[in-house]
């Protein structure tokens, strides 16, 4: 009885205009800090207190001659989807979030959305890659991360220029994300006169590929392109090289694009992984720190090495960030206006959002690249090997020639 | 039914009716309403759950299943052949309870654990069936575009009216157990419950009875998951087919005291609260799992009758009061 | 074909390793009634013994086995004083709940303390290549010591006097008590064995795959199957329907699509339940 006093009480005072205590503006999200995301929803929440601190340190978000310090305020949605609806609706009602940033994945990223569209609040998306939430006639929801679909295009040109008579197994998990890219993927590979050997998804609760691997040696596949996320990607990175699948080239999501892939030891060498970011690009940014100054700056502040999750969360500050101070205010309507006409180059890559109302918020500019786990001086490393104009290492075909 | 309107606990029930409805529209509390149709919803789901474990004694771990496929007929509905909501509810719901006829009679010629274990496989068989079946949209599952709330009056106002239908499912799903309890239907499942055979021998028609449990306990949740997932706008399996909460409303279930409707709808409501609050307290949120745990197990260990075991043994008379 | 050959060795070599996990969970389930809903749990517990033996002490994988089994062992005798023992001639339901608790308390505690991350074992045994085909040395002798294991256990159920015993507890807890055999400590006994099991299987398991502090779950959920397929309280049938899972998986995944195999399986599972209501290779209710 005394909750529901308290929260009458509490309802009318909400009933009165918002107001912004001490000029500050409020962001809230959800973190997967526990749940079989965490792993990359780490990276994430990290690139987005990194860009806080940076902002409060020089003062705050510049709103026309004021300056609002940024607050977060962020739940753990434990991974799932039940839990994001939830938090999110909370984060709005109760803790007056001003604007939101995504979960990370697109299963989160999805059900989120709805509410942030059902409440007329600006969600910036820098953890879910499908396109199904922007053709939904969306008005707020803004990516700042390439879309699925193209996730693996870069992979498949790189492929036909090495072998254009490859035979693809394409395998892959059976979640929202993983299923967008692929197919995509075997469109473009046909498109590219390669041939599509072996077509199949997974659970994405499996945990013995021992069978799927067999199926590809059955298939004569030579080139494979698929996974899912972090866990089903390196344990089948592991299986095919411990039942020595030899083939020549090999496109993981997600999984190689993570340090602790390193800890696959020979089963990691030459595969490949598309990239929102790697360290070593060379985008000349408008404004904001450079891949350099941003990768260091980092490592100092966490110890640990930038990953492209930390550098999208990043951007969603940044690119928020940028909106509000050509508005000149924190209103939605006019950030969002601003949003739409944003089209900036960061070190991230460059920014800019489809207007479209079939794809509104979708990136239209930013684009992948490909890196490859490779052996310098015998300590693994990811280069970039693709596109030709942002590599810093030759591209290492077959993958056998990488364990040399 | 006159019968049932002089006795005081019908009244109690309206009166839970009345506040769920009243105290958020009054306010315009968007948050207590959030919190309240979660609530609702867990009430419904340990009601009718109640239904099969605290009458008849049988333990469905599947429970979840109605509410997944209840949601996915509806969403499918509205999505595919732009059905209005109403229609899609009704028309999940009893195309719920038919399929749990068809699986109860199958499955319910099971004993205890064996019953408990297949439950879990038809739900683990269904969601990896979800994941697969194209028209539900597979593992990506189905997106509901922001249009299905025009009909409702926008976002805002359909978010009401959604909440309104869930609280009278809950009502419904609080009236049935009551009802049925009181009934001589709701006999005979007790007393399958207490010893099947001997039901049998004495003449209480057991397959009979349980199927229709069994079936009855399926069309409210159906309805609830239909409004939760039409709100949230987006189905995917591992949501829709969640095991944590199927377990969640039998813990709730066993908290409160299997067997009594007050008991199950007040341990529904104290728990949604107890993990709200633990979800969002920084200090606690990685420990919700142990508190939980903890809690159940001292439940379990010391006080089997639950909540309402517990208080009708302090205070005899208000077994007269409350069921 | 060969793949088709290659494909159902795997299933029966990895299917040996199930049946050992399953045992488990069959055996505290045949001697006293109780499901066991930590099995899982306990079987990532021994994924991460296994975890921390090899990695931070650098001690070869297979290594961590006995002491696995004896610590799991004391495991077990803990579960059944806190859990088990009041809740032995009650229902089946109430040791579900007691055990699932305990879980959730464990899995708290193991989120809490290691996260979601992935954990990684490499072992390096040399496999078995015939033709295109690689048979992974870890696979061989996981399948090899989990067979090993279950011999030894069925010798020491049916050769053993303790091992009567715990048969004769199984069978009728009463006449049992009646004849002088000492029942409490009978019952923990076979709860430490069965935790012990559950811990090297996880052990096992855990050189052949990746684990999270979650992976517990999918394993148990293959313990029921099994367990249902090989009859409740019976350790070989068990084994029987791990190898029966295996070759499923095994002979299923050449011809349909992955992502069946799963609805295949738990379809098989409630039917085989309906079917068989005692499990196929039921023996006797407590003939172990």
């Amino acid at each position: 009885m005394k909750r529901v006093c308290l929260l009458a009480a509490i309802a009318m005072i909400a009933a009165a205009p918002a107001w912004a205590a001490d000029n500050t503006i409020t962001i809230g999200f959800t973190a997967s800090r526990t749940g079989p995301l965490n792993v990359d929803s780490t990276g994430q929440e990290r690139g987005y207190e990194f860009w806080r601190d940076e902002v409060n340190a020089k003062g705050g978000i510049k709103v026309g001659d004021q300056q609002y310090k940024v607050k977060f305020v962020s739940y753990d949605d434990q991974s799932v989807g039940g839990r994001v609806q939830q938090l999110y609706t909370r984060l709005i009602n109760q803790d007056k979030a001003q604007f939101l940033f995504s979960p990370y994945s697109s299963g989160l990223t999805a059900p989120a959305a709805v509410i942030s569209e059902q409440y007329g609040k600006i969600m910036i998306d820098s953890g879910g890659a499908e396109e199904k939430p922007f053709e939904l006639g969306n008005k707020y929801l803004f990516m700042v991360i390439t879309s699925a679909s193209h996730y693996l295009s870069g992979a498949v040109e790189a492929l036909k220029q090495k072998n254009p008579h490859a035979r693809i197994a394409v395998v892959y998990s059976d979640d929202p994300f993983s299923k967008t890219v692929l197919t995509a993927t075997k469109a473009q590979a046909k498109a590219a006169g390669l041939d599509i050997v072996m077509d199949e998804s997974y659970a994405p609760t499996t945990t013995d590929f021992g069978p799927i691997v067999n199926k590809i040696i059955s298939s004569n596949a030579d080139a494979f392109l698929g996974g899912g996320h972090y866990s089903d990607g390196a344990t089948l990175a592991r299986q095919m090289h411990d039942q020595k699948a030899d083939v020549k080239w090999m496109s993981i999501l997600v999984a190689p694009g993570d340090d602790k892939f390193a800890e696959l030891g020979a089963a990691a060498l030459g595969v490949t992984v598309p990239s929102q970011w790697e360290p070593q690009v060379s985008y000349q940014p408008q404004f904001g720190p450079t891949a350099a100054e941003f990768a260091k700056g980092f490592q100092d502040k966490f110890h640990a090495k930038a990953d492209y999750h930390a550098a999208s969360g990043y951007t969603s500050g940044m690119i928020l960030q940028h909106a509000i101070e050509q508005a000149g205010s924190i209103d939605p309507e006019k950030v969002t206006a601003a949003l739409n006409a944003t089209d900036v180059t960061t070190f991230f890559g460059h920014i800019k959002f489809a207007t479209d109302p079939q794809h509104h918020g979708l990136q239209a500019a930013h684009e992948m690249v490909l890196a490859q786990w490779q052996s310098e001086n015998g300590k693994l490393g990811r280069q970039v090997v693709w596109p030709t104009s942002a590599k810093s290492a030759d591209l290492i075909y077959p993958l056998s020639a990488a364990t040399h | 039914m006159p019968r049932l309107l002089r006795r005081p606990f019908f009244w109690i029930i309206a009166l839970v009716i009345a506040v769920f409805a009243l105290v958020p529209a009054i306010g315009n509390n968007v948050e207590l309403r959030e919190s309240l149709l979660l609530a609702a919803l867990y009430i419904t789901l340990a009601s009718n759950l109640n239904v099969m474990l605290g009458y008849a004694g049988y333990v469905n771990f599947g429970s979840i299943v109605f509410f997944g496929l209840g949601g996915y007929i509806c969403v499918w509905l509205v999505n595919s052949y732009a059905w209005p909501l109403g229609l899609s509810l009704v028309a999940a719901g009893i195309a719920v309870s038919a399929l749990a006829l068809i699986f109860g009679l199958g499955i319910l010629r099971l004993r205890g654990a064996f019953f408990a274990l297949a439950t879990i496989g038809v739900v683990e068989a269904v969601q990896a069936f979800a994941q697969n079946f194209t028209p539900w949209g597979g593992a990506a599952g189905i997106y509901l575009s922001s249009a299905i709330f025009q009909p409702l009056g926008g976002p805002a106002s359909a978010l009401w009216w959604i909440y309104f239908l869930m609280v009278a499912v809950m009502g419904l799903s609080l009236y049935l157990s009551y009802a049925i309890k009181v009934s001589k239907f709701g006999l005979g499942l007790l007393a399958i419950g207490q010893n099947e055979d001997a039901a049998a021998i004495l003449g209480v028609p057991t397959p009979l009875y349980k199927a229709l449990a069994y079936s009855a306990s399926a069309f409210l949740p159906a309805v609830a998951g239909g409004l939760y997932f039409f709100k949230g706008a987006f189905i995917q399996p591992s949501d829709a087919f969640d095991l944590t909460l199927s377990t969640e409303a039998l813990v709730v279930a066993m908290l409160g005291g299997q067997g009594t409707v007050t008991g199950v709808a007040l341990g529904a409501y104290l728990y949604e609260e107890l993990r709200g609050y633990l979800l969002t307290s920084e200090t606690f949120s990685n420990f919700q799992l142990v508190l939980s745990g903890v809690l159940l197990l001292i439940i379990v260990l010391f006080f089997p009758g639950g909540l309402m075991g517990f208080v009708y043994s302090r205070f005899p008379s208000t077994k007269k009061v409350l069921e | 074909m060969l793949g088709i050959l290659a494909s159902i060795i795997d299933g029966l070599l990895v299917g040996l390793v199930y049946g050992l996990a399953a045992m488990g969970l069959t055996l505290i389930w045949g001697v006293m009634d109780v499901i066991n809903l930590t099995h899982g749990t306990m079987i990532v517990g021994g994924m991460f013994a296994l975890y921390l033996m090899a990695t931070a002490l650098g001690l070869p994988a297979y290594i961590a086995l006995p002491p696995v089994l004896i610590g799991a062992f004391f495991v077990g005798l803990l579960l059944y004083w806190i859990a088990v023992h009041r809740m032995v001639g009650r229902p089946p339901l109430m040791s579900l709940l007691s055990t699932f608790s305990v879980n959730l308390v464990l899995i708290g505690i193991g989120t809490g303390v290691w996260g979601t991350a992935l954990f990684n074992v490499e072992v390096s045994v040399p496999g078995v290549s015939i033709g295109r085909y690689t048979f992974p040395g870890p696979h061989i002798l996981a399948a090899v010591l989990a067979a090993v294991i279950a011999a030894v256990l069925y010798l020491f159920l049916h050769r053993s006097r303790l091992g009567k015993s715990i048969r004769a507890v199984a069978n009728n807890r009463e006449a049992a008590e009646l004849v002088g055999i000492p029942t409490t400590r009978v019952l923990a006994f076979s709860v430490g064995l069965g935790v012990a099991l559950a811990g090297v299987s996880g052990v096992l398991i855990g050189t052949l795959f990746p684990f999270t502090v979650l992976s517990g779950d999918a394993y148990q959920l293959k313990s029921f199957v099994v367990t249902v397929l090989g009859g409740f309280g019976n350790p070989v049938g068990a084994l029987l329907g791990g190898v029966a899972l295996g070759l499923l998986e095994g002979a299923v995944t050449p011809f349909v699509p992955v992502s069946w195999t799963l609805v295949i399986e738990f379809v098989l599972f409630v039917l085989v339940l309906i079917a068989f209501p005692g499990g196929v290779f039921a023996s006797r209710r407590g003939a172990l």
